[in-house]
């Protein structure tokens, strides 16, 4: 079989996805501020009005307790939506939708009321979108039984997670990266593998596992470029799946290299990287060659200039010095 | 029941060997008895029991090499002979460790925290490899994998016909020609790497002290008569009097010690140094003193001194003798927290109000344990030691 490699831009890729869902099943519909007429914030969604229609492709009122609500209404009565929360900043507003009825249903109906809804988010810091509209909250959902919670830090997992998340009947929560919309890469065409349930190893190592998700999966492909230049060796694992933590995998990885380094850009207090940490001390301590090391997001509200924003996240650079101070104190 | 243990009998023993019970169920004891004979590096040491009862049970047999801490008898306080049938014979094995097995890691038995990695300890334990000798490259110093197998495989380089010393063999094993150098080696290891020393130097004049000294032995007949040695530990216990912080251990903190307990350092004919105890030096006079090391000189070059000897010091001091080297920088005796340096004897240019003499000198220095003292109470011993020693008679 040949390898087919497409360029594609991170939004095209997540629009490729949204099509091949729409086409695939008539329940499966898109609902969201301005996704129909406007082609969506981000424009994502520009063009999908004329192929699917009106039914298909819903604007909705500015209310995202409401529309969420509905979506996971619709999810219950035994449609497919895909709802699209404009930035993770506006989801607090349809939190207790989230938390409290999506994630519960199940449970609290005995196992008789499954609600299959997928909502999408876009998210993350880097847009100079000032202290409210820059925001890594994937941890808040991660922390919310009942869910399962994705982060495409790649264009492969922008292009295919979510016809693999349509699948499931239980409530997902797709985290976008705003700032990586108009980066292009390269994926391969129906790449096997992207599921729901696995972190990827996006590069194998033997020196030290870089452990991350989001936008930090491209900033450690970069970085473990540059340390091989120097002789270090190291792996980079993309979590992916956010909830239920596929512990097997980072766990395997650090077993194997014995040094630990976790990546992200969220804030660090009670967050993804301060669960990962914990599990690495708890399952594998015994593995351990160097302590746990985590690079995470200054605990500050992200500022406005595009030079302070740059150095309120960790960078490549940031990434390189610390592994080099892990492997050579 | 009172239980007796294997005693530690200094900072370097990990564990010892039983050669010989002197006490029997059914015997009575009192403090100060001899109740064992036990094998440690520093030879065969007779252990002393410090309560009062009835021997209620043995409870390892002889040649038998236990870990310190290892409960050898139990001792019934009171002293009801028939008591001692009633008690059944429970034979208990896991108390017993064989000779023949590895002897443990001391870090593992000692109680010192090394700053390793868990998988840098995880190797170390399955190679049986002492973490106490390895230089860590890794965080703050923390011993890392990369140490511990560039250890193990020093150690396969090294191994030719002799192991190397990182790899914690038996004792026996290790190096039977000397097991008194690897007891010194450990414990001046652990000084060297744990203790921040500092140094101080006072010259002093003997001329009164050794005239008094000489004076006295005109009087006394050969065999009781005086060395300087006796007549600066005199000194050195009297002068402990003025300065106590020297007379302590340090263990997390400084403890004082009431009792001044001088170890003095006594050279083995085939190498390596003993340090046993004079017990309160301070109490006795220098007469005593000179009995005191008569005694126990010979039983130390024998390498038969008992367990209290061994272990009581509260401070060394260590002498070179006639027509040796001029000073002597000593390393502290870990847990103490300072040891005195007399150099030869010699005579010197000396100058005193103005004018030019010739007197008997001595170069004293003193190690202190920065930890636990400053250089200024170092100063303040060395000032009170002249002055006793000015006042020969006072002594």
């Amino acid at each position: 079989m040949i390898e087919n490699k497409i360029k594609i831009s991170y939004r095209e890729a997540l629009k490729q996805g949204l099509q091949e869902v729409l086409r695939s099943d008539d329940r499966v519909f898109l609902m969201g501020e301005d996704v129909g007429h406007y082609g969506g914030a981000f424009a994502v969604s520009k063009g999908l009005l004329q192929e699917f229609g009106e039914e298909r492709i819903m604007d909705v009122p500015l209310s995202e307790s409401g529309f969420v609500g509905a979506g996971i209404g619709a999810a219950i009565a035994g449609m497919k939506p895909v709802v699209e929360v404009m930035t993770v900043n506006f989801s607090l507003l349809a939190m207790d939708q989230i938390v409290n009825n999506a994630a519960t249903l199940l449970h609290m109906s005995g196992g008789q009321i499954n609600v299959p809804v997928v909502i999408r988010m876009g998210c993350g810091i880097g847009r100079q979108l000032a202290a409210q509209h820059s925001h890594s909250w994937e941890s808040f959902y991660a922390h919310i039984p009942g869910l399962i919670v994705l982060s495409a830090g790649t264009h492969e997992d922008a292009r295919y997670l979510l016809p693999a998340a349509m699948k499931s009947p239980d409530p997902v929560i797709i985290f976008e990266y705003t700032s990586m919309l108009n980066m292009e890469n390269e994926i391969q065409d129906n790449p096997a593998g992207v599921d729901i349930s696995k972190a990827k190893i996006r590069r194998e190592g033997r020196e030290i596992s870089i452990i991350t998700y989001g936008t930090g999966v491209y900033k450690s492909m970069e970085a473990a470029e540059e340390l091989a230049s120097m002789g270090i060796d190291a792996e980079v694992i993309d979590l992916r799946v956010l909830r239920p933590l596929d512990e097997a995998t980072f766990l395997a990885s650090v077993s194997k290299t014995h040094r630990a380094l976790i990546v992200e850009d969220a804030w660090r207090s009670v967050s993804i990287s301060s669960e990962i940490s914990a599990r690495i001390s708890e399952k594998v301590f015994y593995e351990l060659d160097a302590p746990v090391k985590r690079l995470c997001g200054l605990e500050v509200p992200i500022p406005y200039p595009a030079h302070l924003e740059d150095s309120s996240v960790p960078q490549k650079k940031d990434i390189v010095n610390e592994v080099q101070k892990i492997l050579n104190p | 029941m009172i239980e007796f243990t294997m005693p530690s009998l200094g900072a370097d023993m990990a564990d010892g060997t039983l050669v010989e019970w002197l006490k029997k169920p059914g015997d009575q004891v009192k403090r100060g008895d001899i109740i064992a004979t036990v094998e440690t590096q520093k030879g065969l040491i007779d252990i002393e029991v410090f309560d009062e009862g009835t021997i209620e049970k043995l409870m390892i047999d002889e040649d038998t090499k236990v870990p310190v801490g290892t409960l050898m008898a139990l001792i019934n306080p009171e002293k009801k002979i028939e008591s001692q049938k009633a008690i059944p014979d429970i034979t208990e094995e896991p108390v017993i460790q064989p000779t023949e097995e590895k002897a443990i890691p001391a870090f593992l038995t000692e109680n010192i925290h090394i700053k390793a990695s868990p998988l840098a300890r995880k190797i170390a334990a399955e190679n049986n490899i002492d973490l106490l000798q390895i230089n860590g490259s890794g965080e703050n110093g923390a011993i890392t994998r990369k140490d511990v197998e560039g250890a193990i495989e020093q150690g396969k380089l090294v191994q030719g016909k002799e192991k190397s010393s990182i790899v914690a063999e038996p004792i026996k094993e290790q190096n039977i020609s000397n097991p008194v150098r690897s007891a010194v080696a450990a414990a001046m290891s652990r000084s060297n790497r744990e203790i921040p020393h500092y140094y101080l130097e006072k010259k002093i004049d003997l001329k009164k002290a050794l005239a008094w000294m000489y004076g006295k032995n005109k009087e006394l007949p050969v065999q009781k008569r005086l060395l300087p040695a006796a007549l600066l530990i005199k000194a050195v216990a009297s002068s402990l009097k003025v300065v106590p912080e020297l007379n302590a251990v340090w263990d997390t903190d400084l403890q004082l010690k009431t009792e001044i307990n001088i170890g003095f350092v006594v050279s083995l004919r085939n190498g390596g140094i003993i340090v046993p105890a004079i017990h309160a030096a301070d109490l006795k006079s220098v007469d005593e003193i000179m009995e005191n090391l008569n005694d126990i000189i010979p039983r130390a070059r024998a390498l038969r001194l008992r367990s209290s000897e061994l272990s009581d010091s509260t401070i060394t001091i260590t002498s070179i003798g006639d027509g040796g080297a001029d000073l002597v920088y000593g390393i502290i005796y870990p847990p103490q927290v300072a040891i005195i340096g007399f150099g030869s004897i010699s005579e010197q240019a000396f100058a005193e109000n103005g004018l030019l003499g010739v007197r008997p000198m001595v170069r004293v220095s003193l190690a202190g344990d920065h930890r636990a003292s400053d250089g200024l109470t170092g100063s303040r011993f060395l000032v009170a030691l002249n002055n006793h020693l000015q006042n020969p008679e006072a002594l």
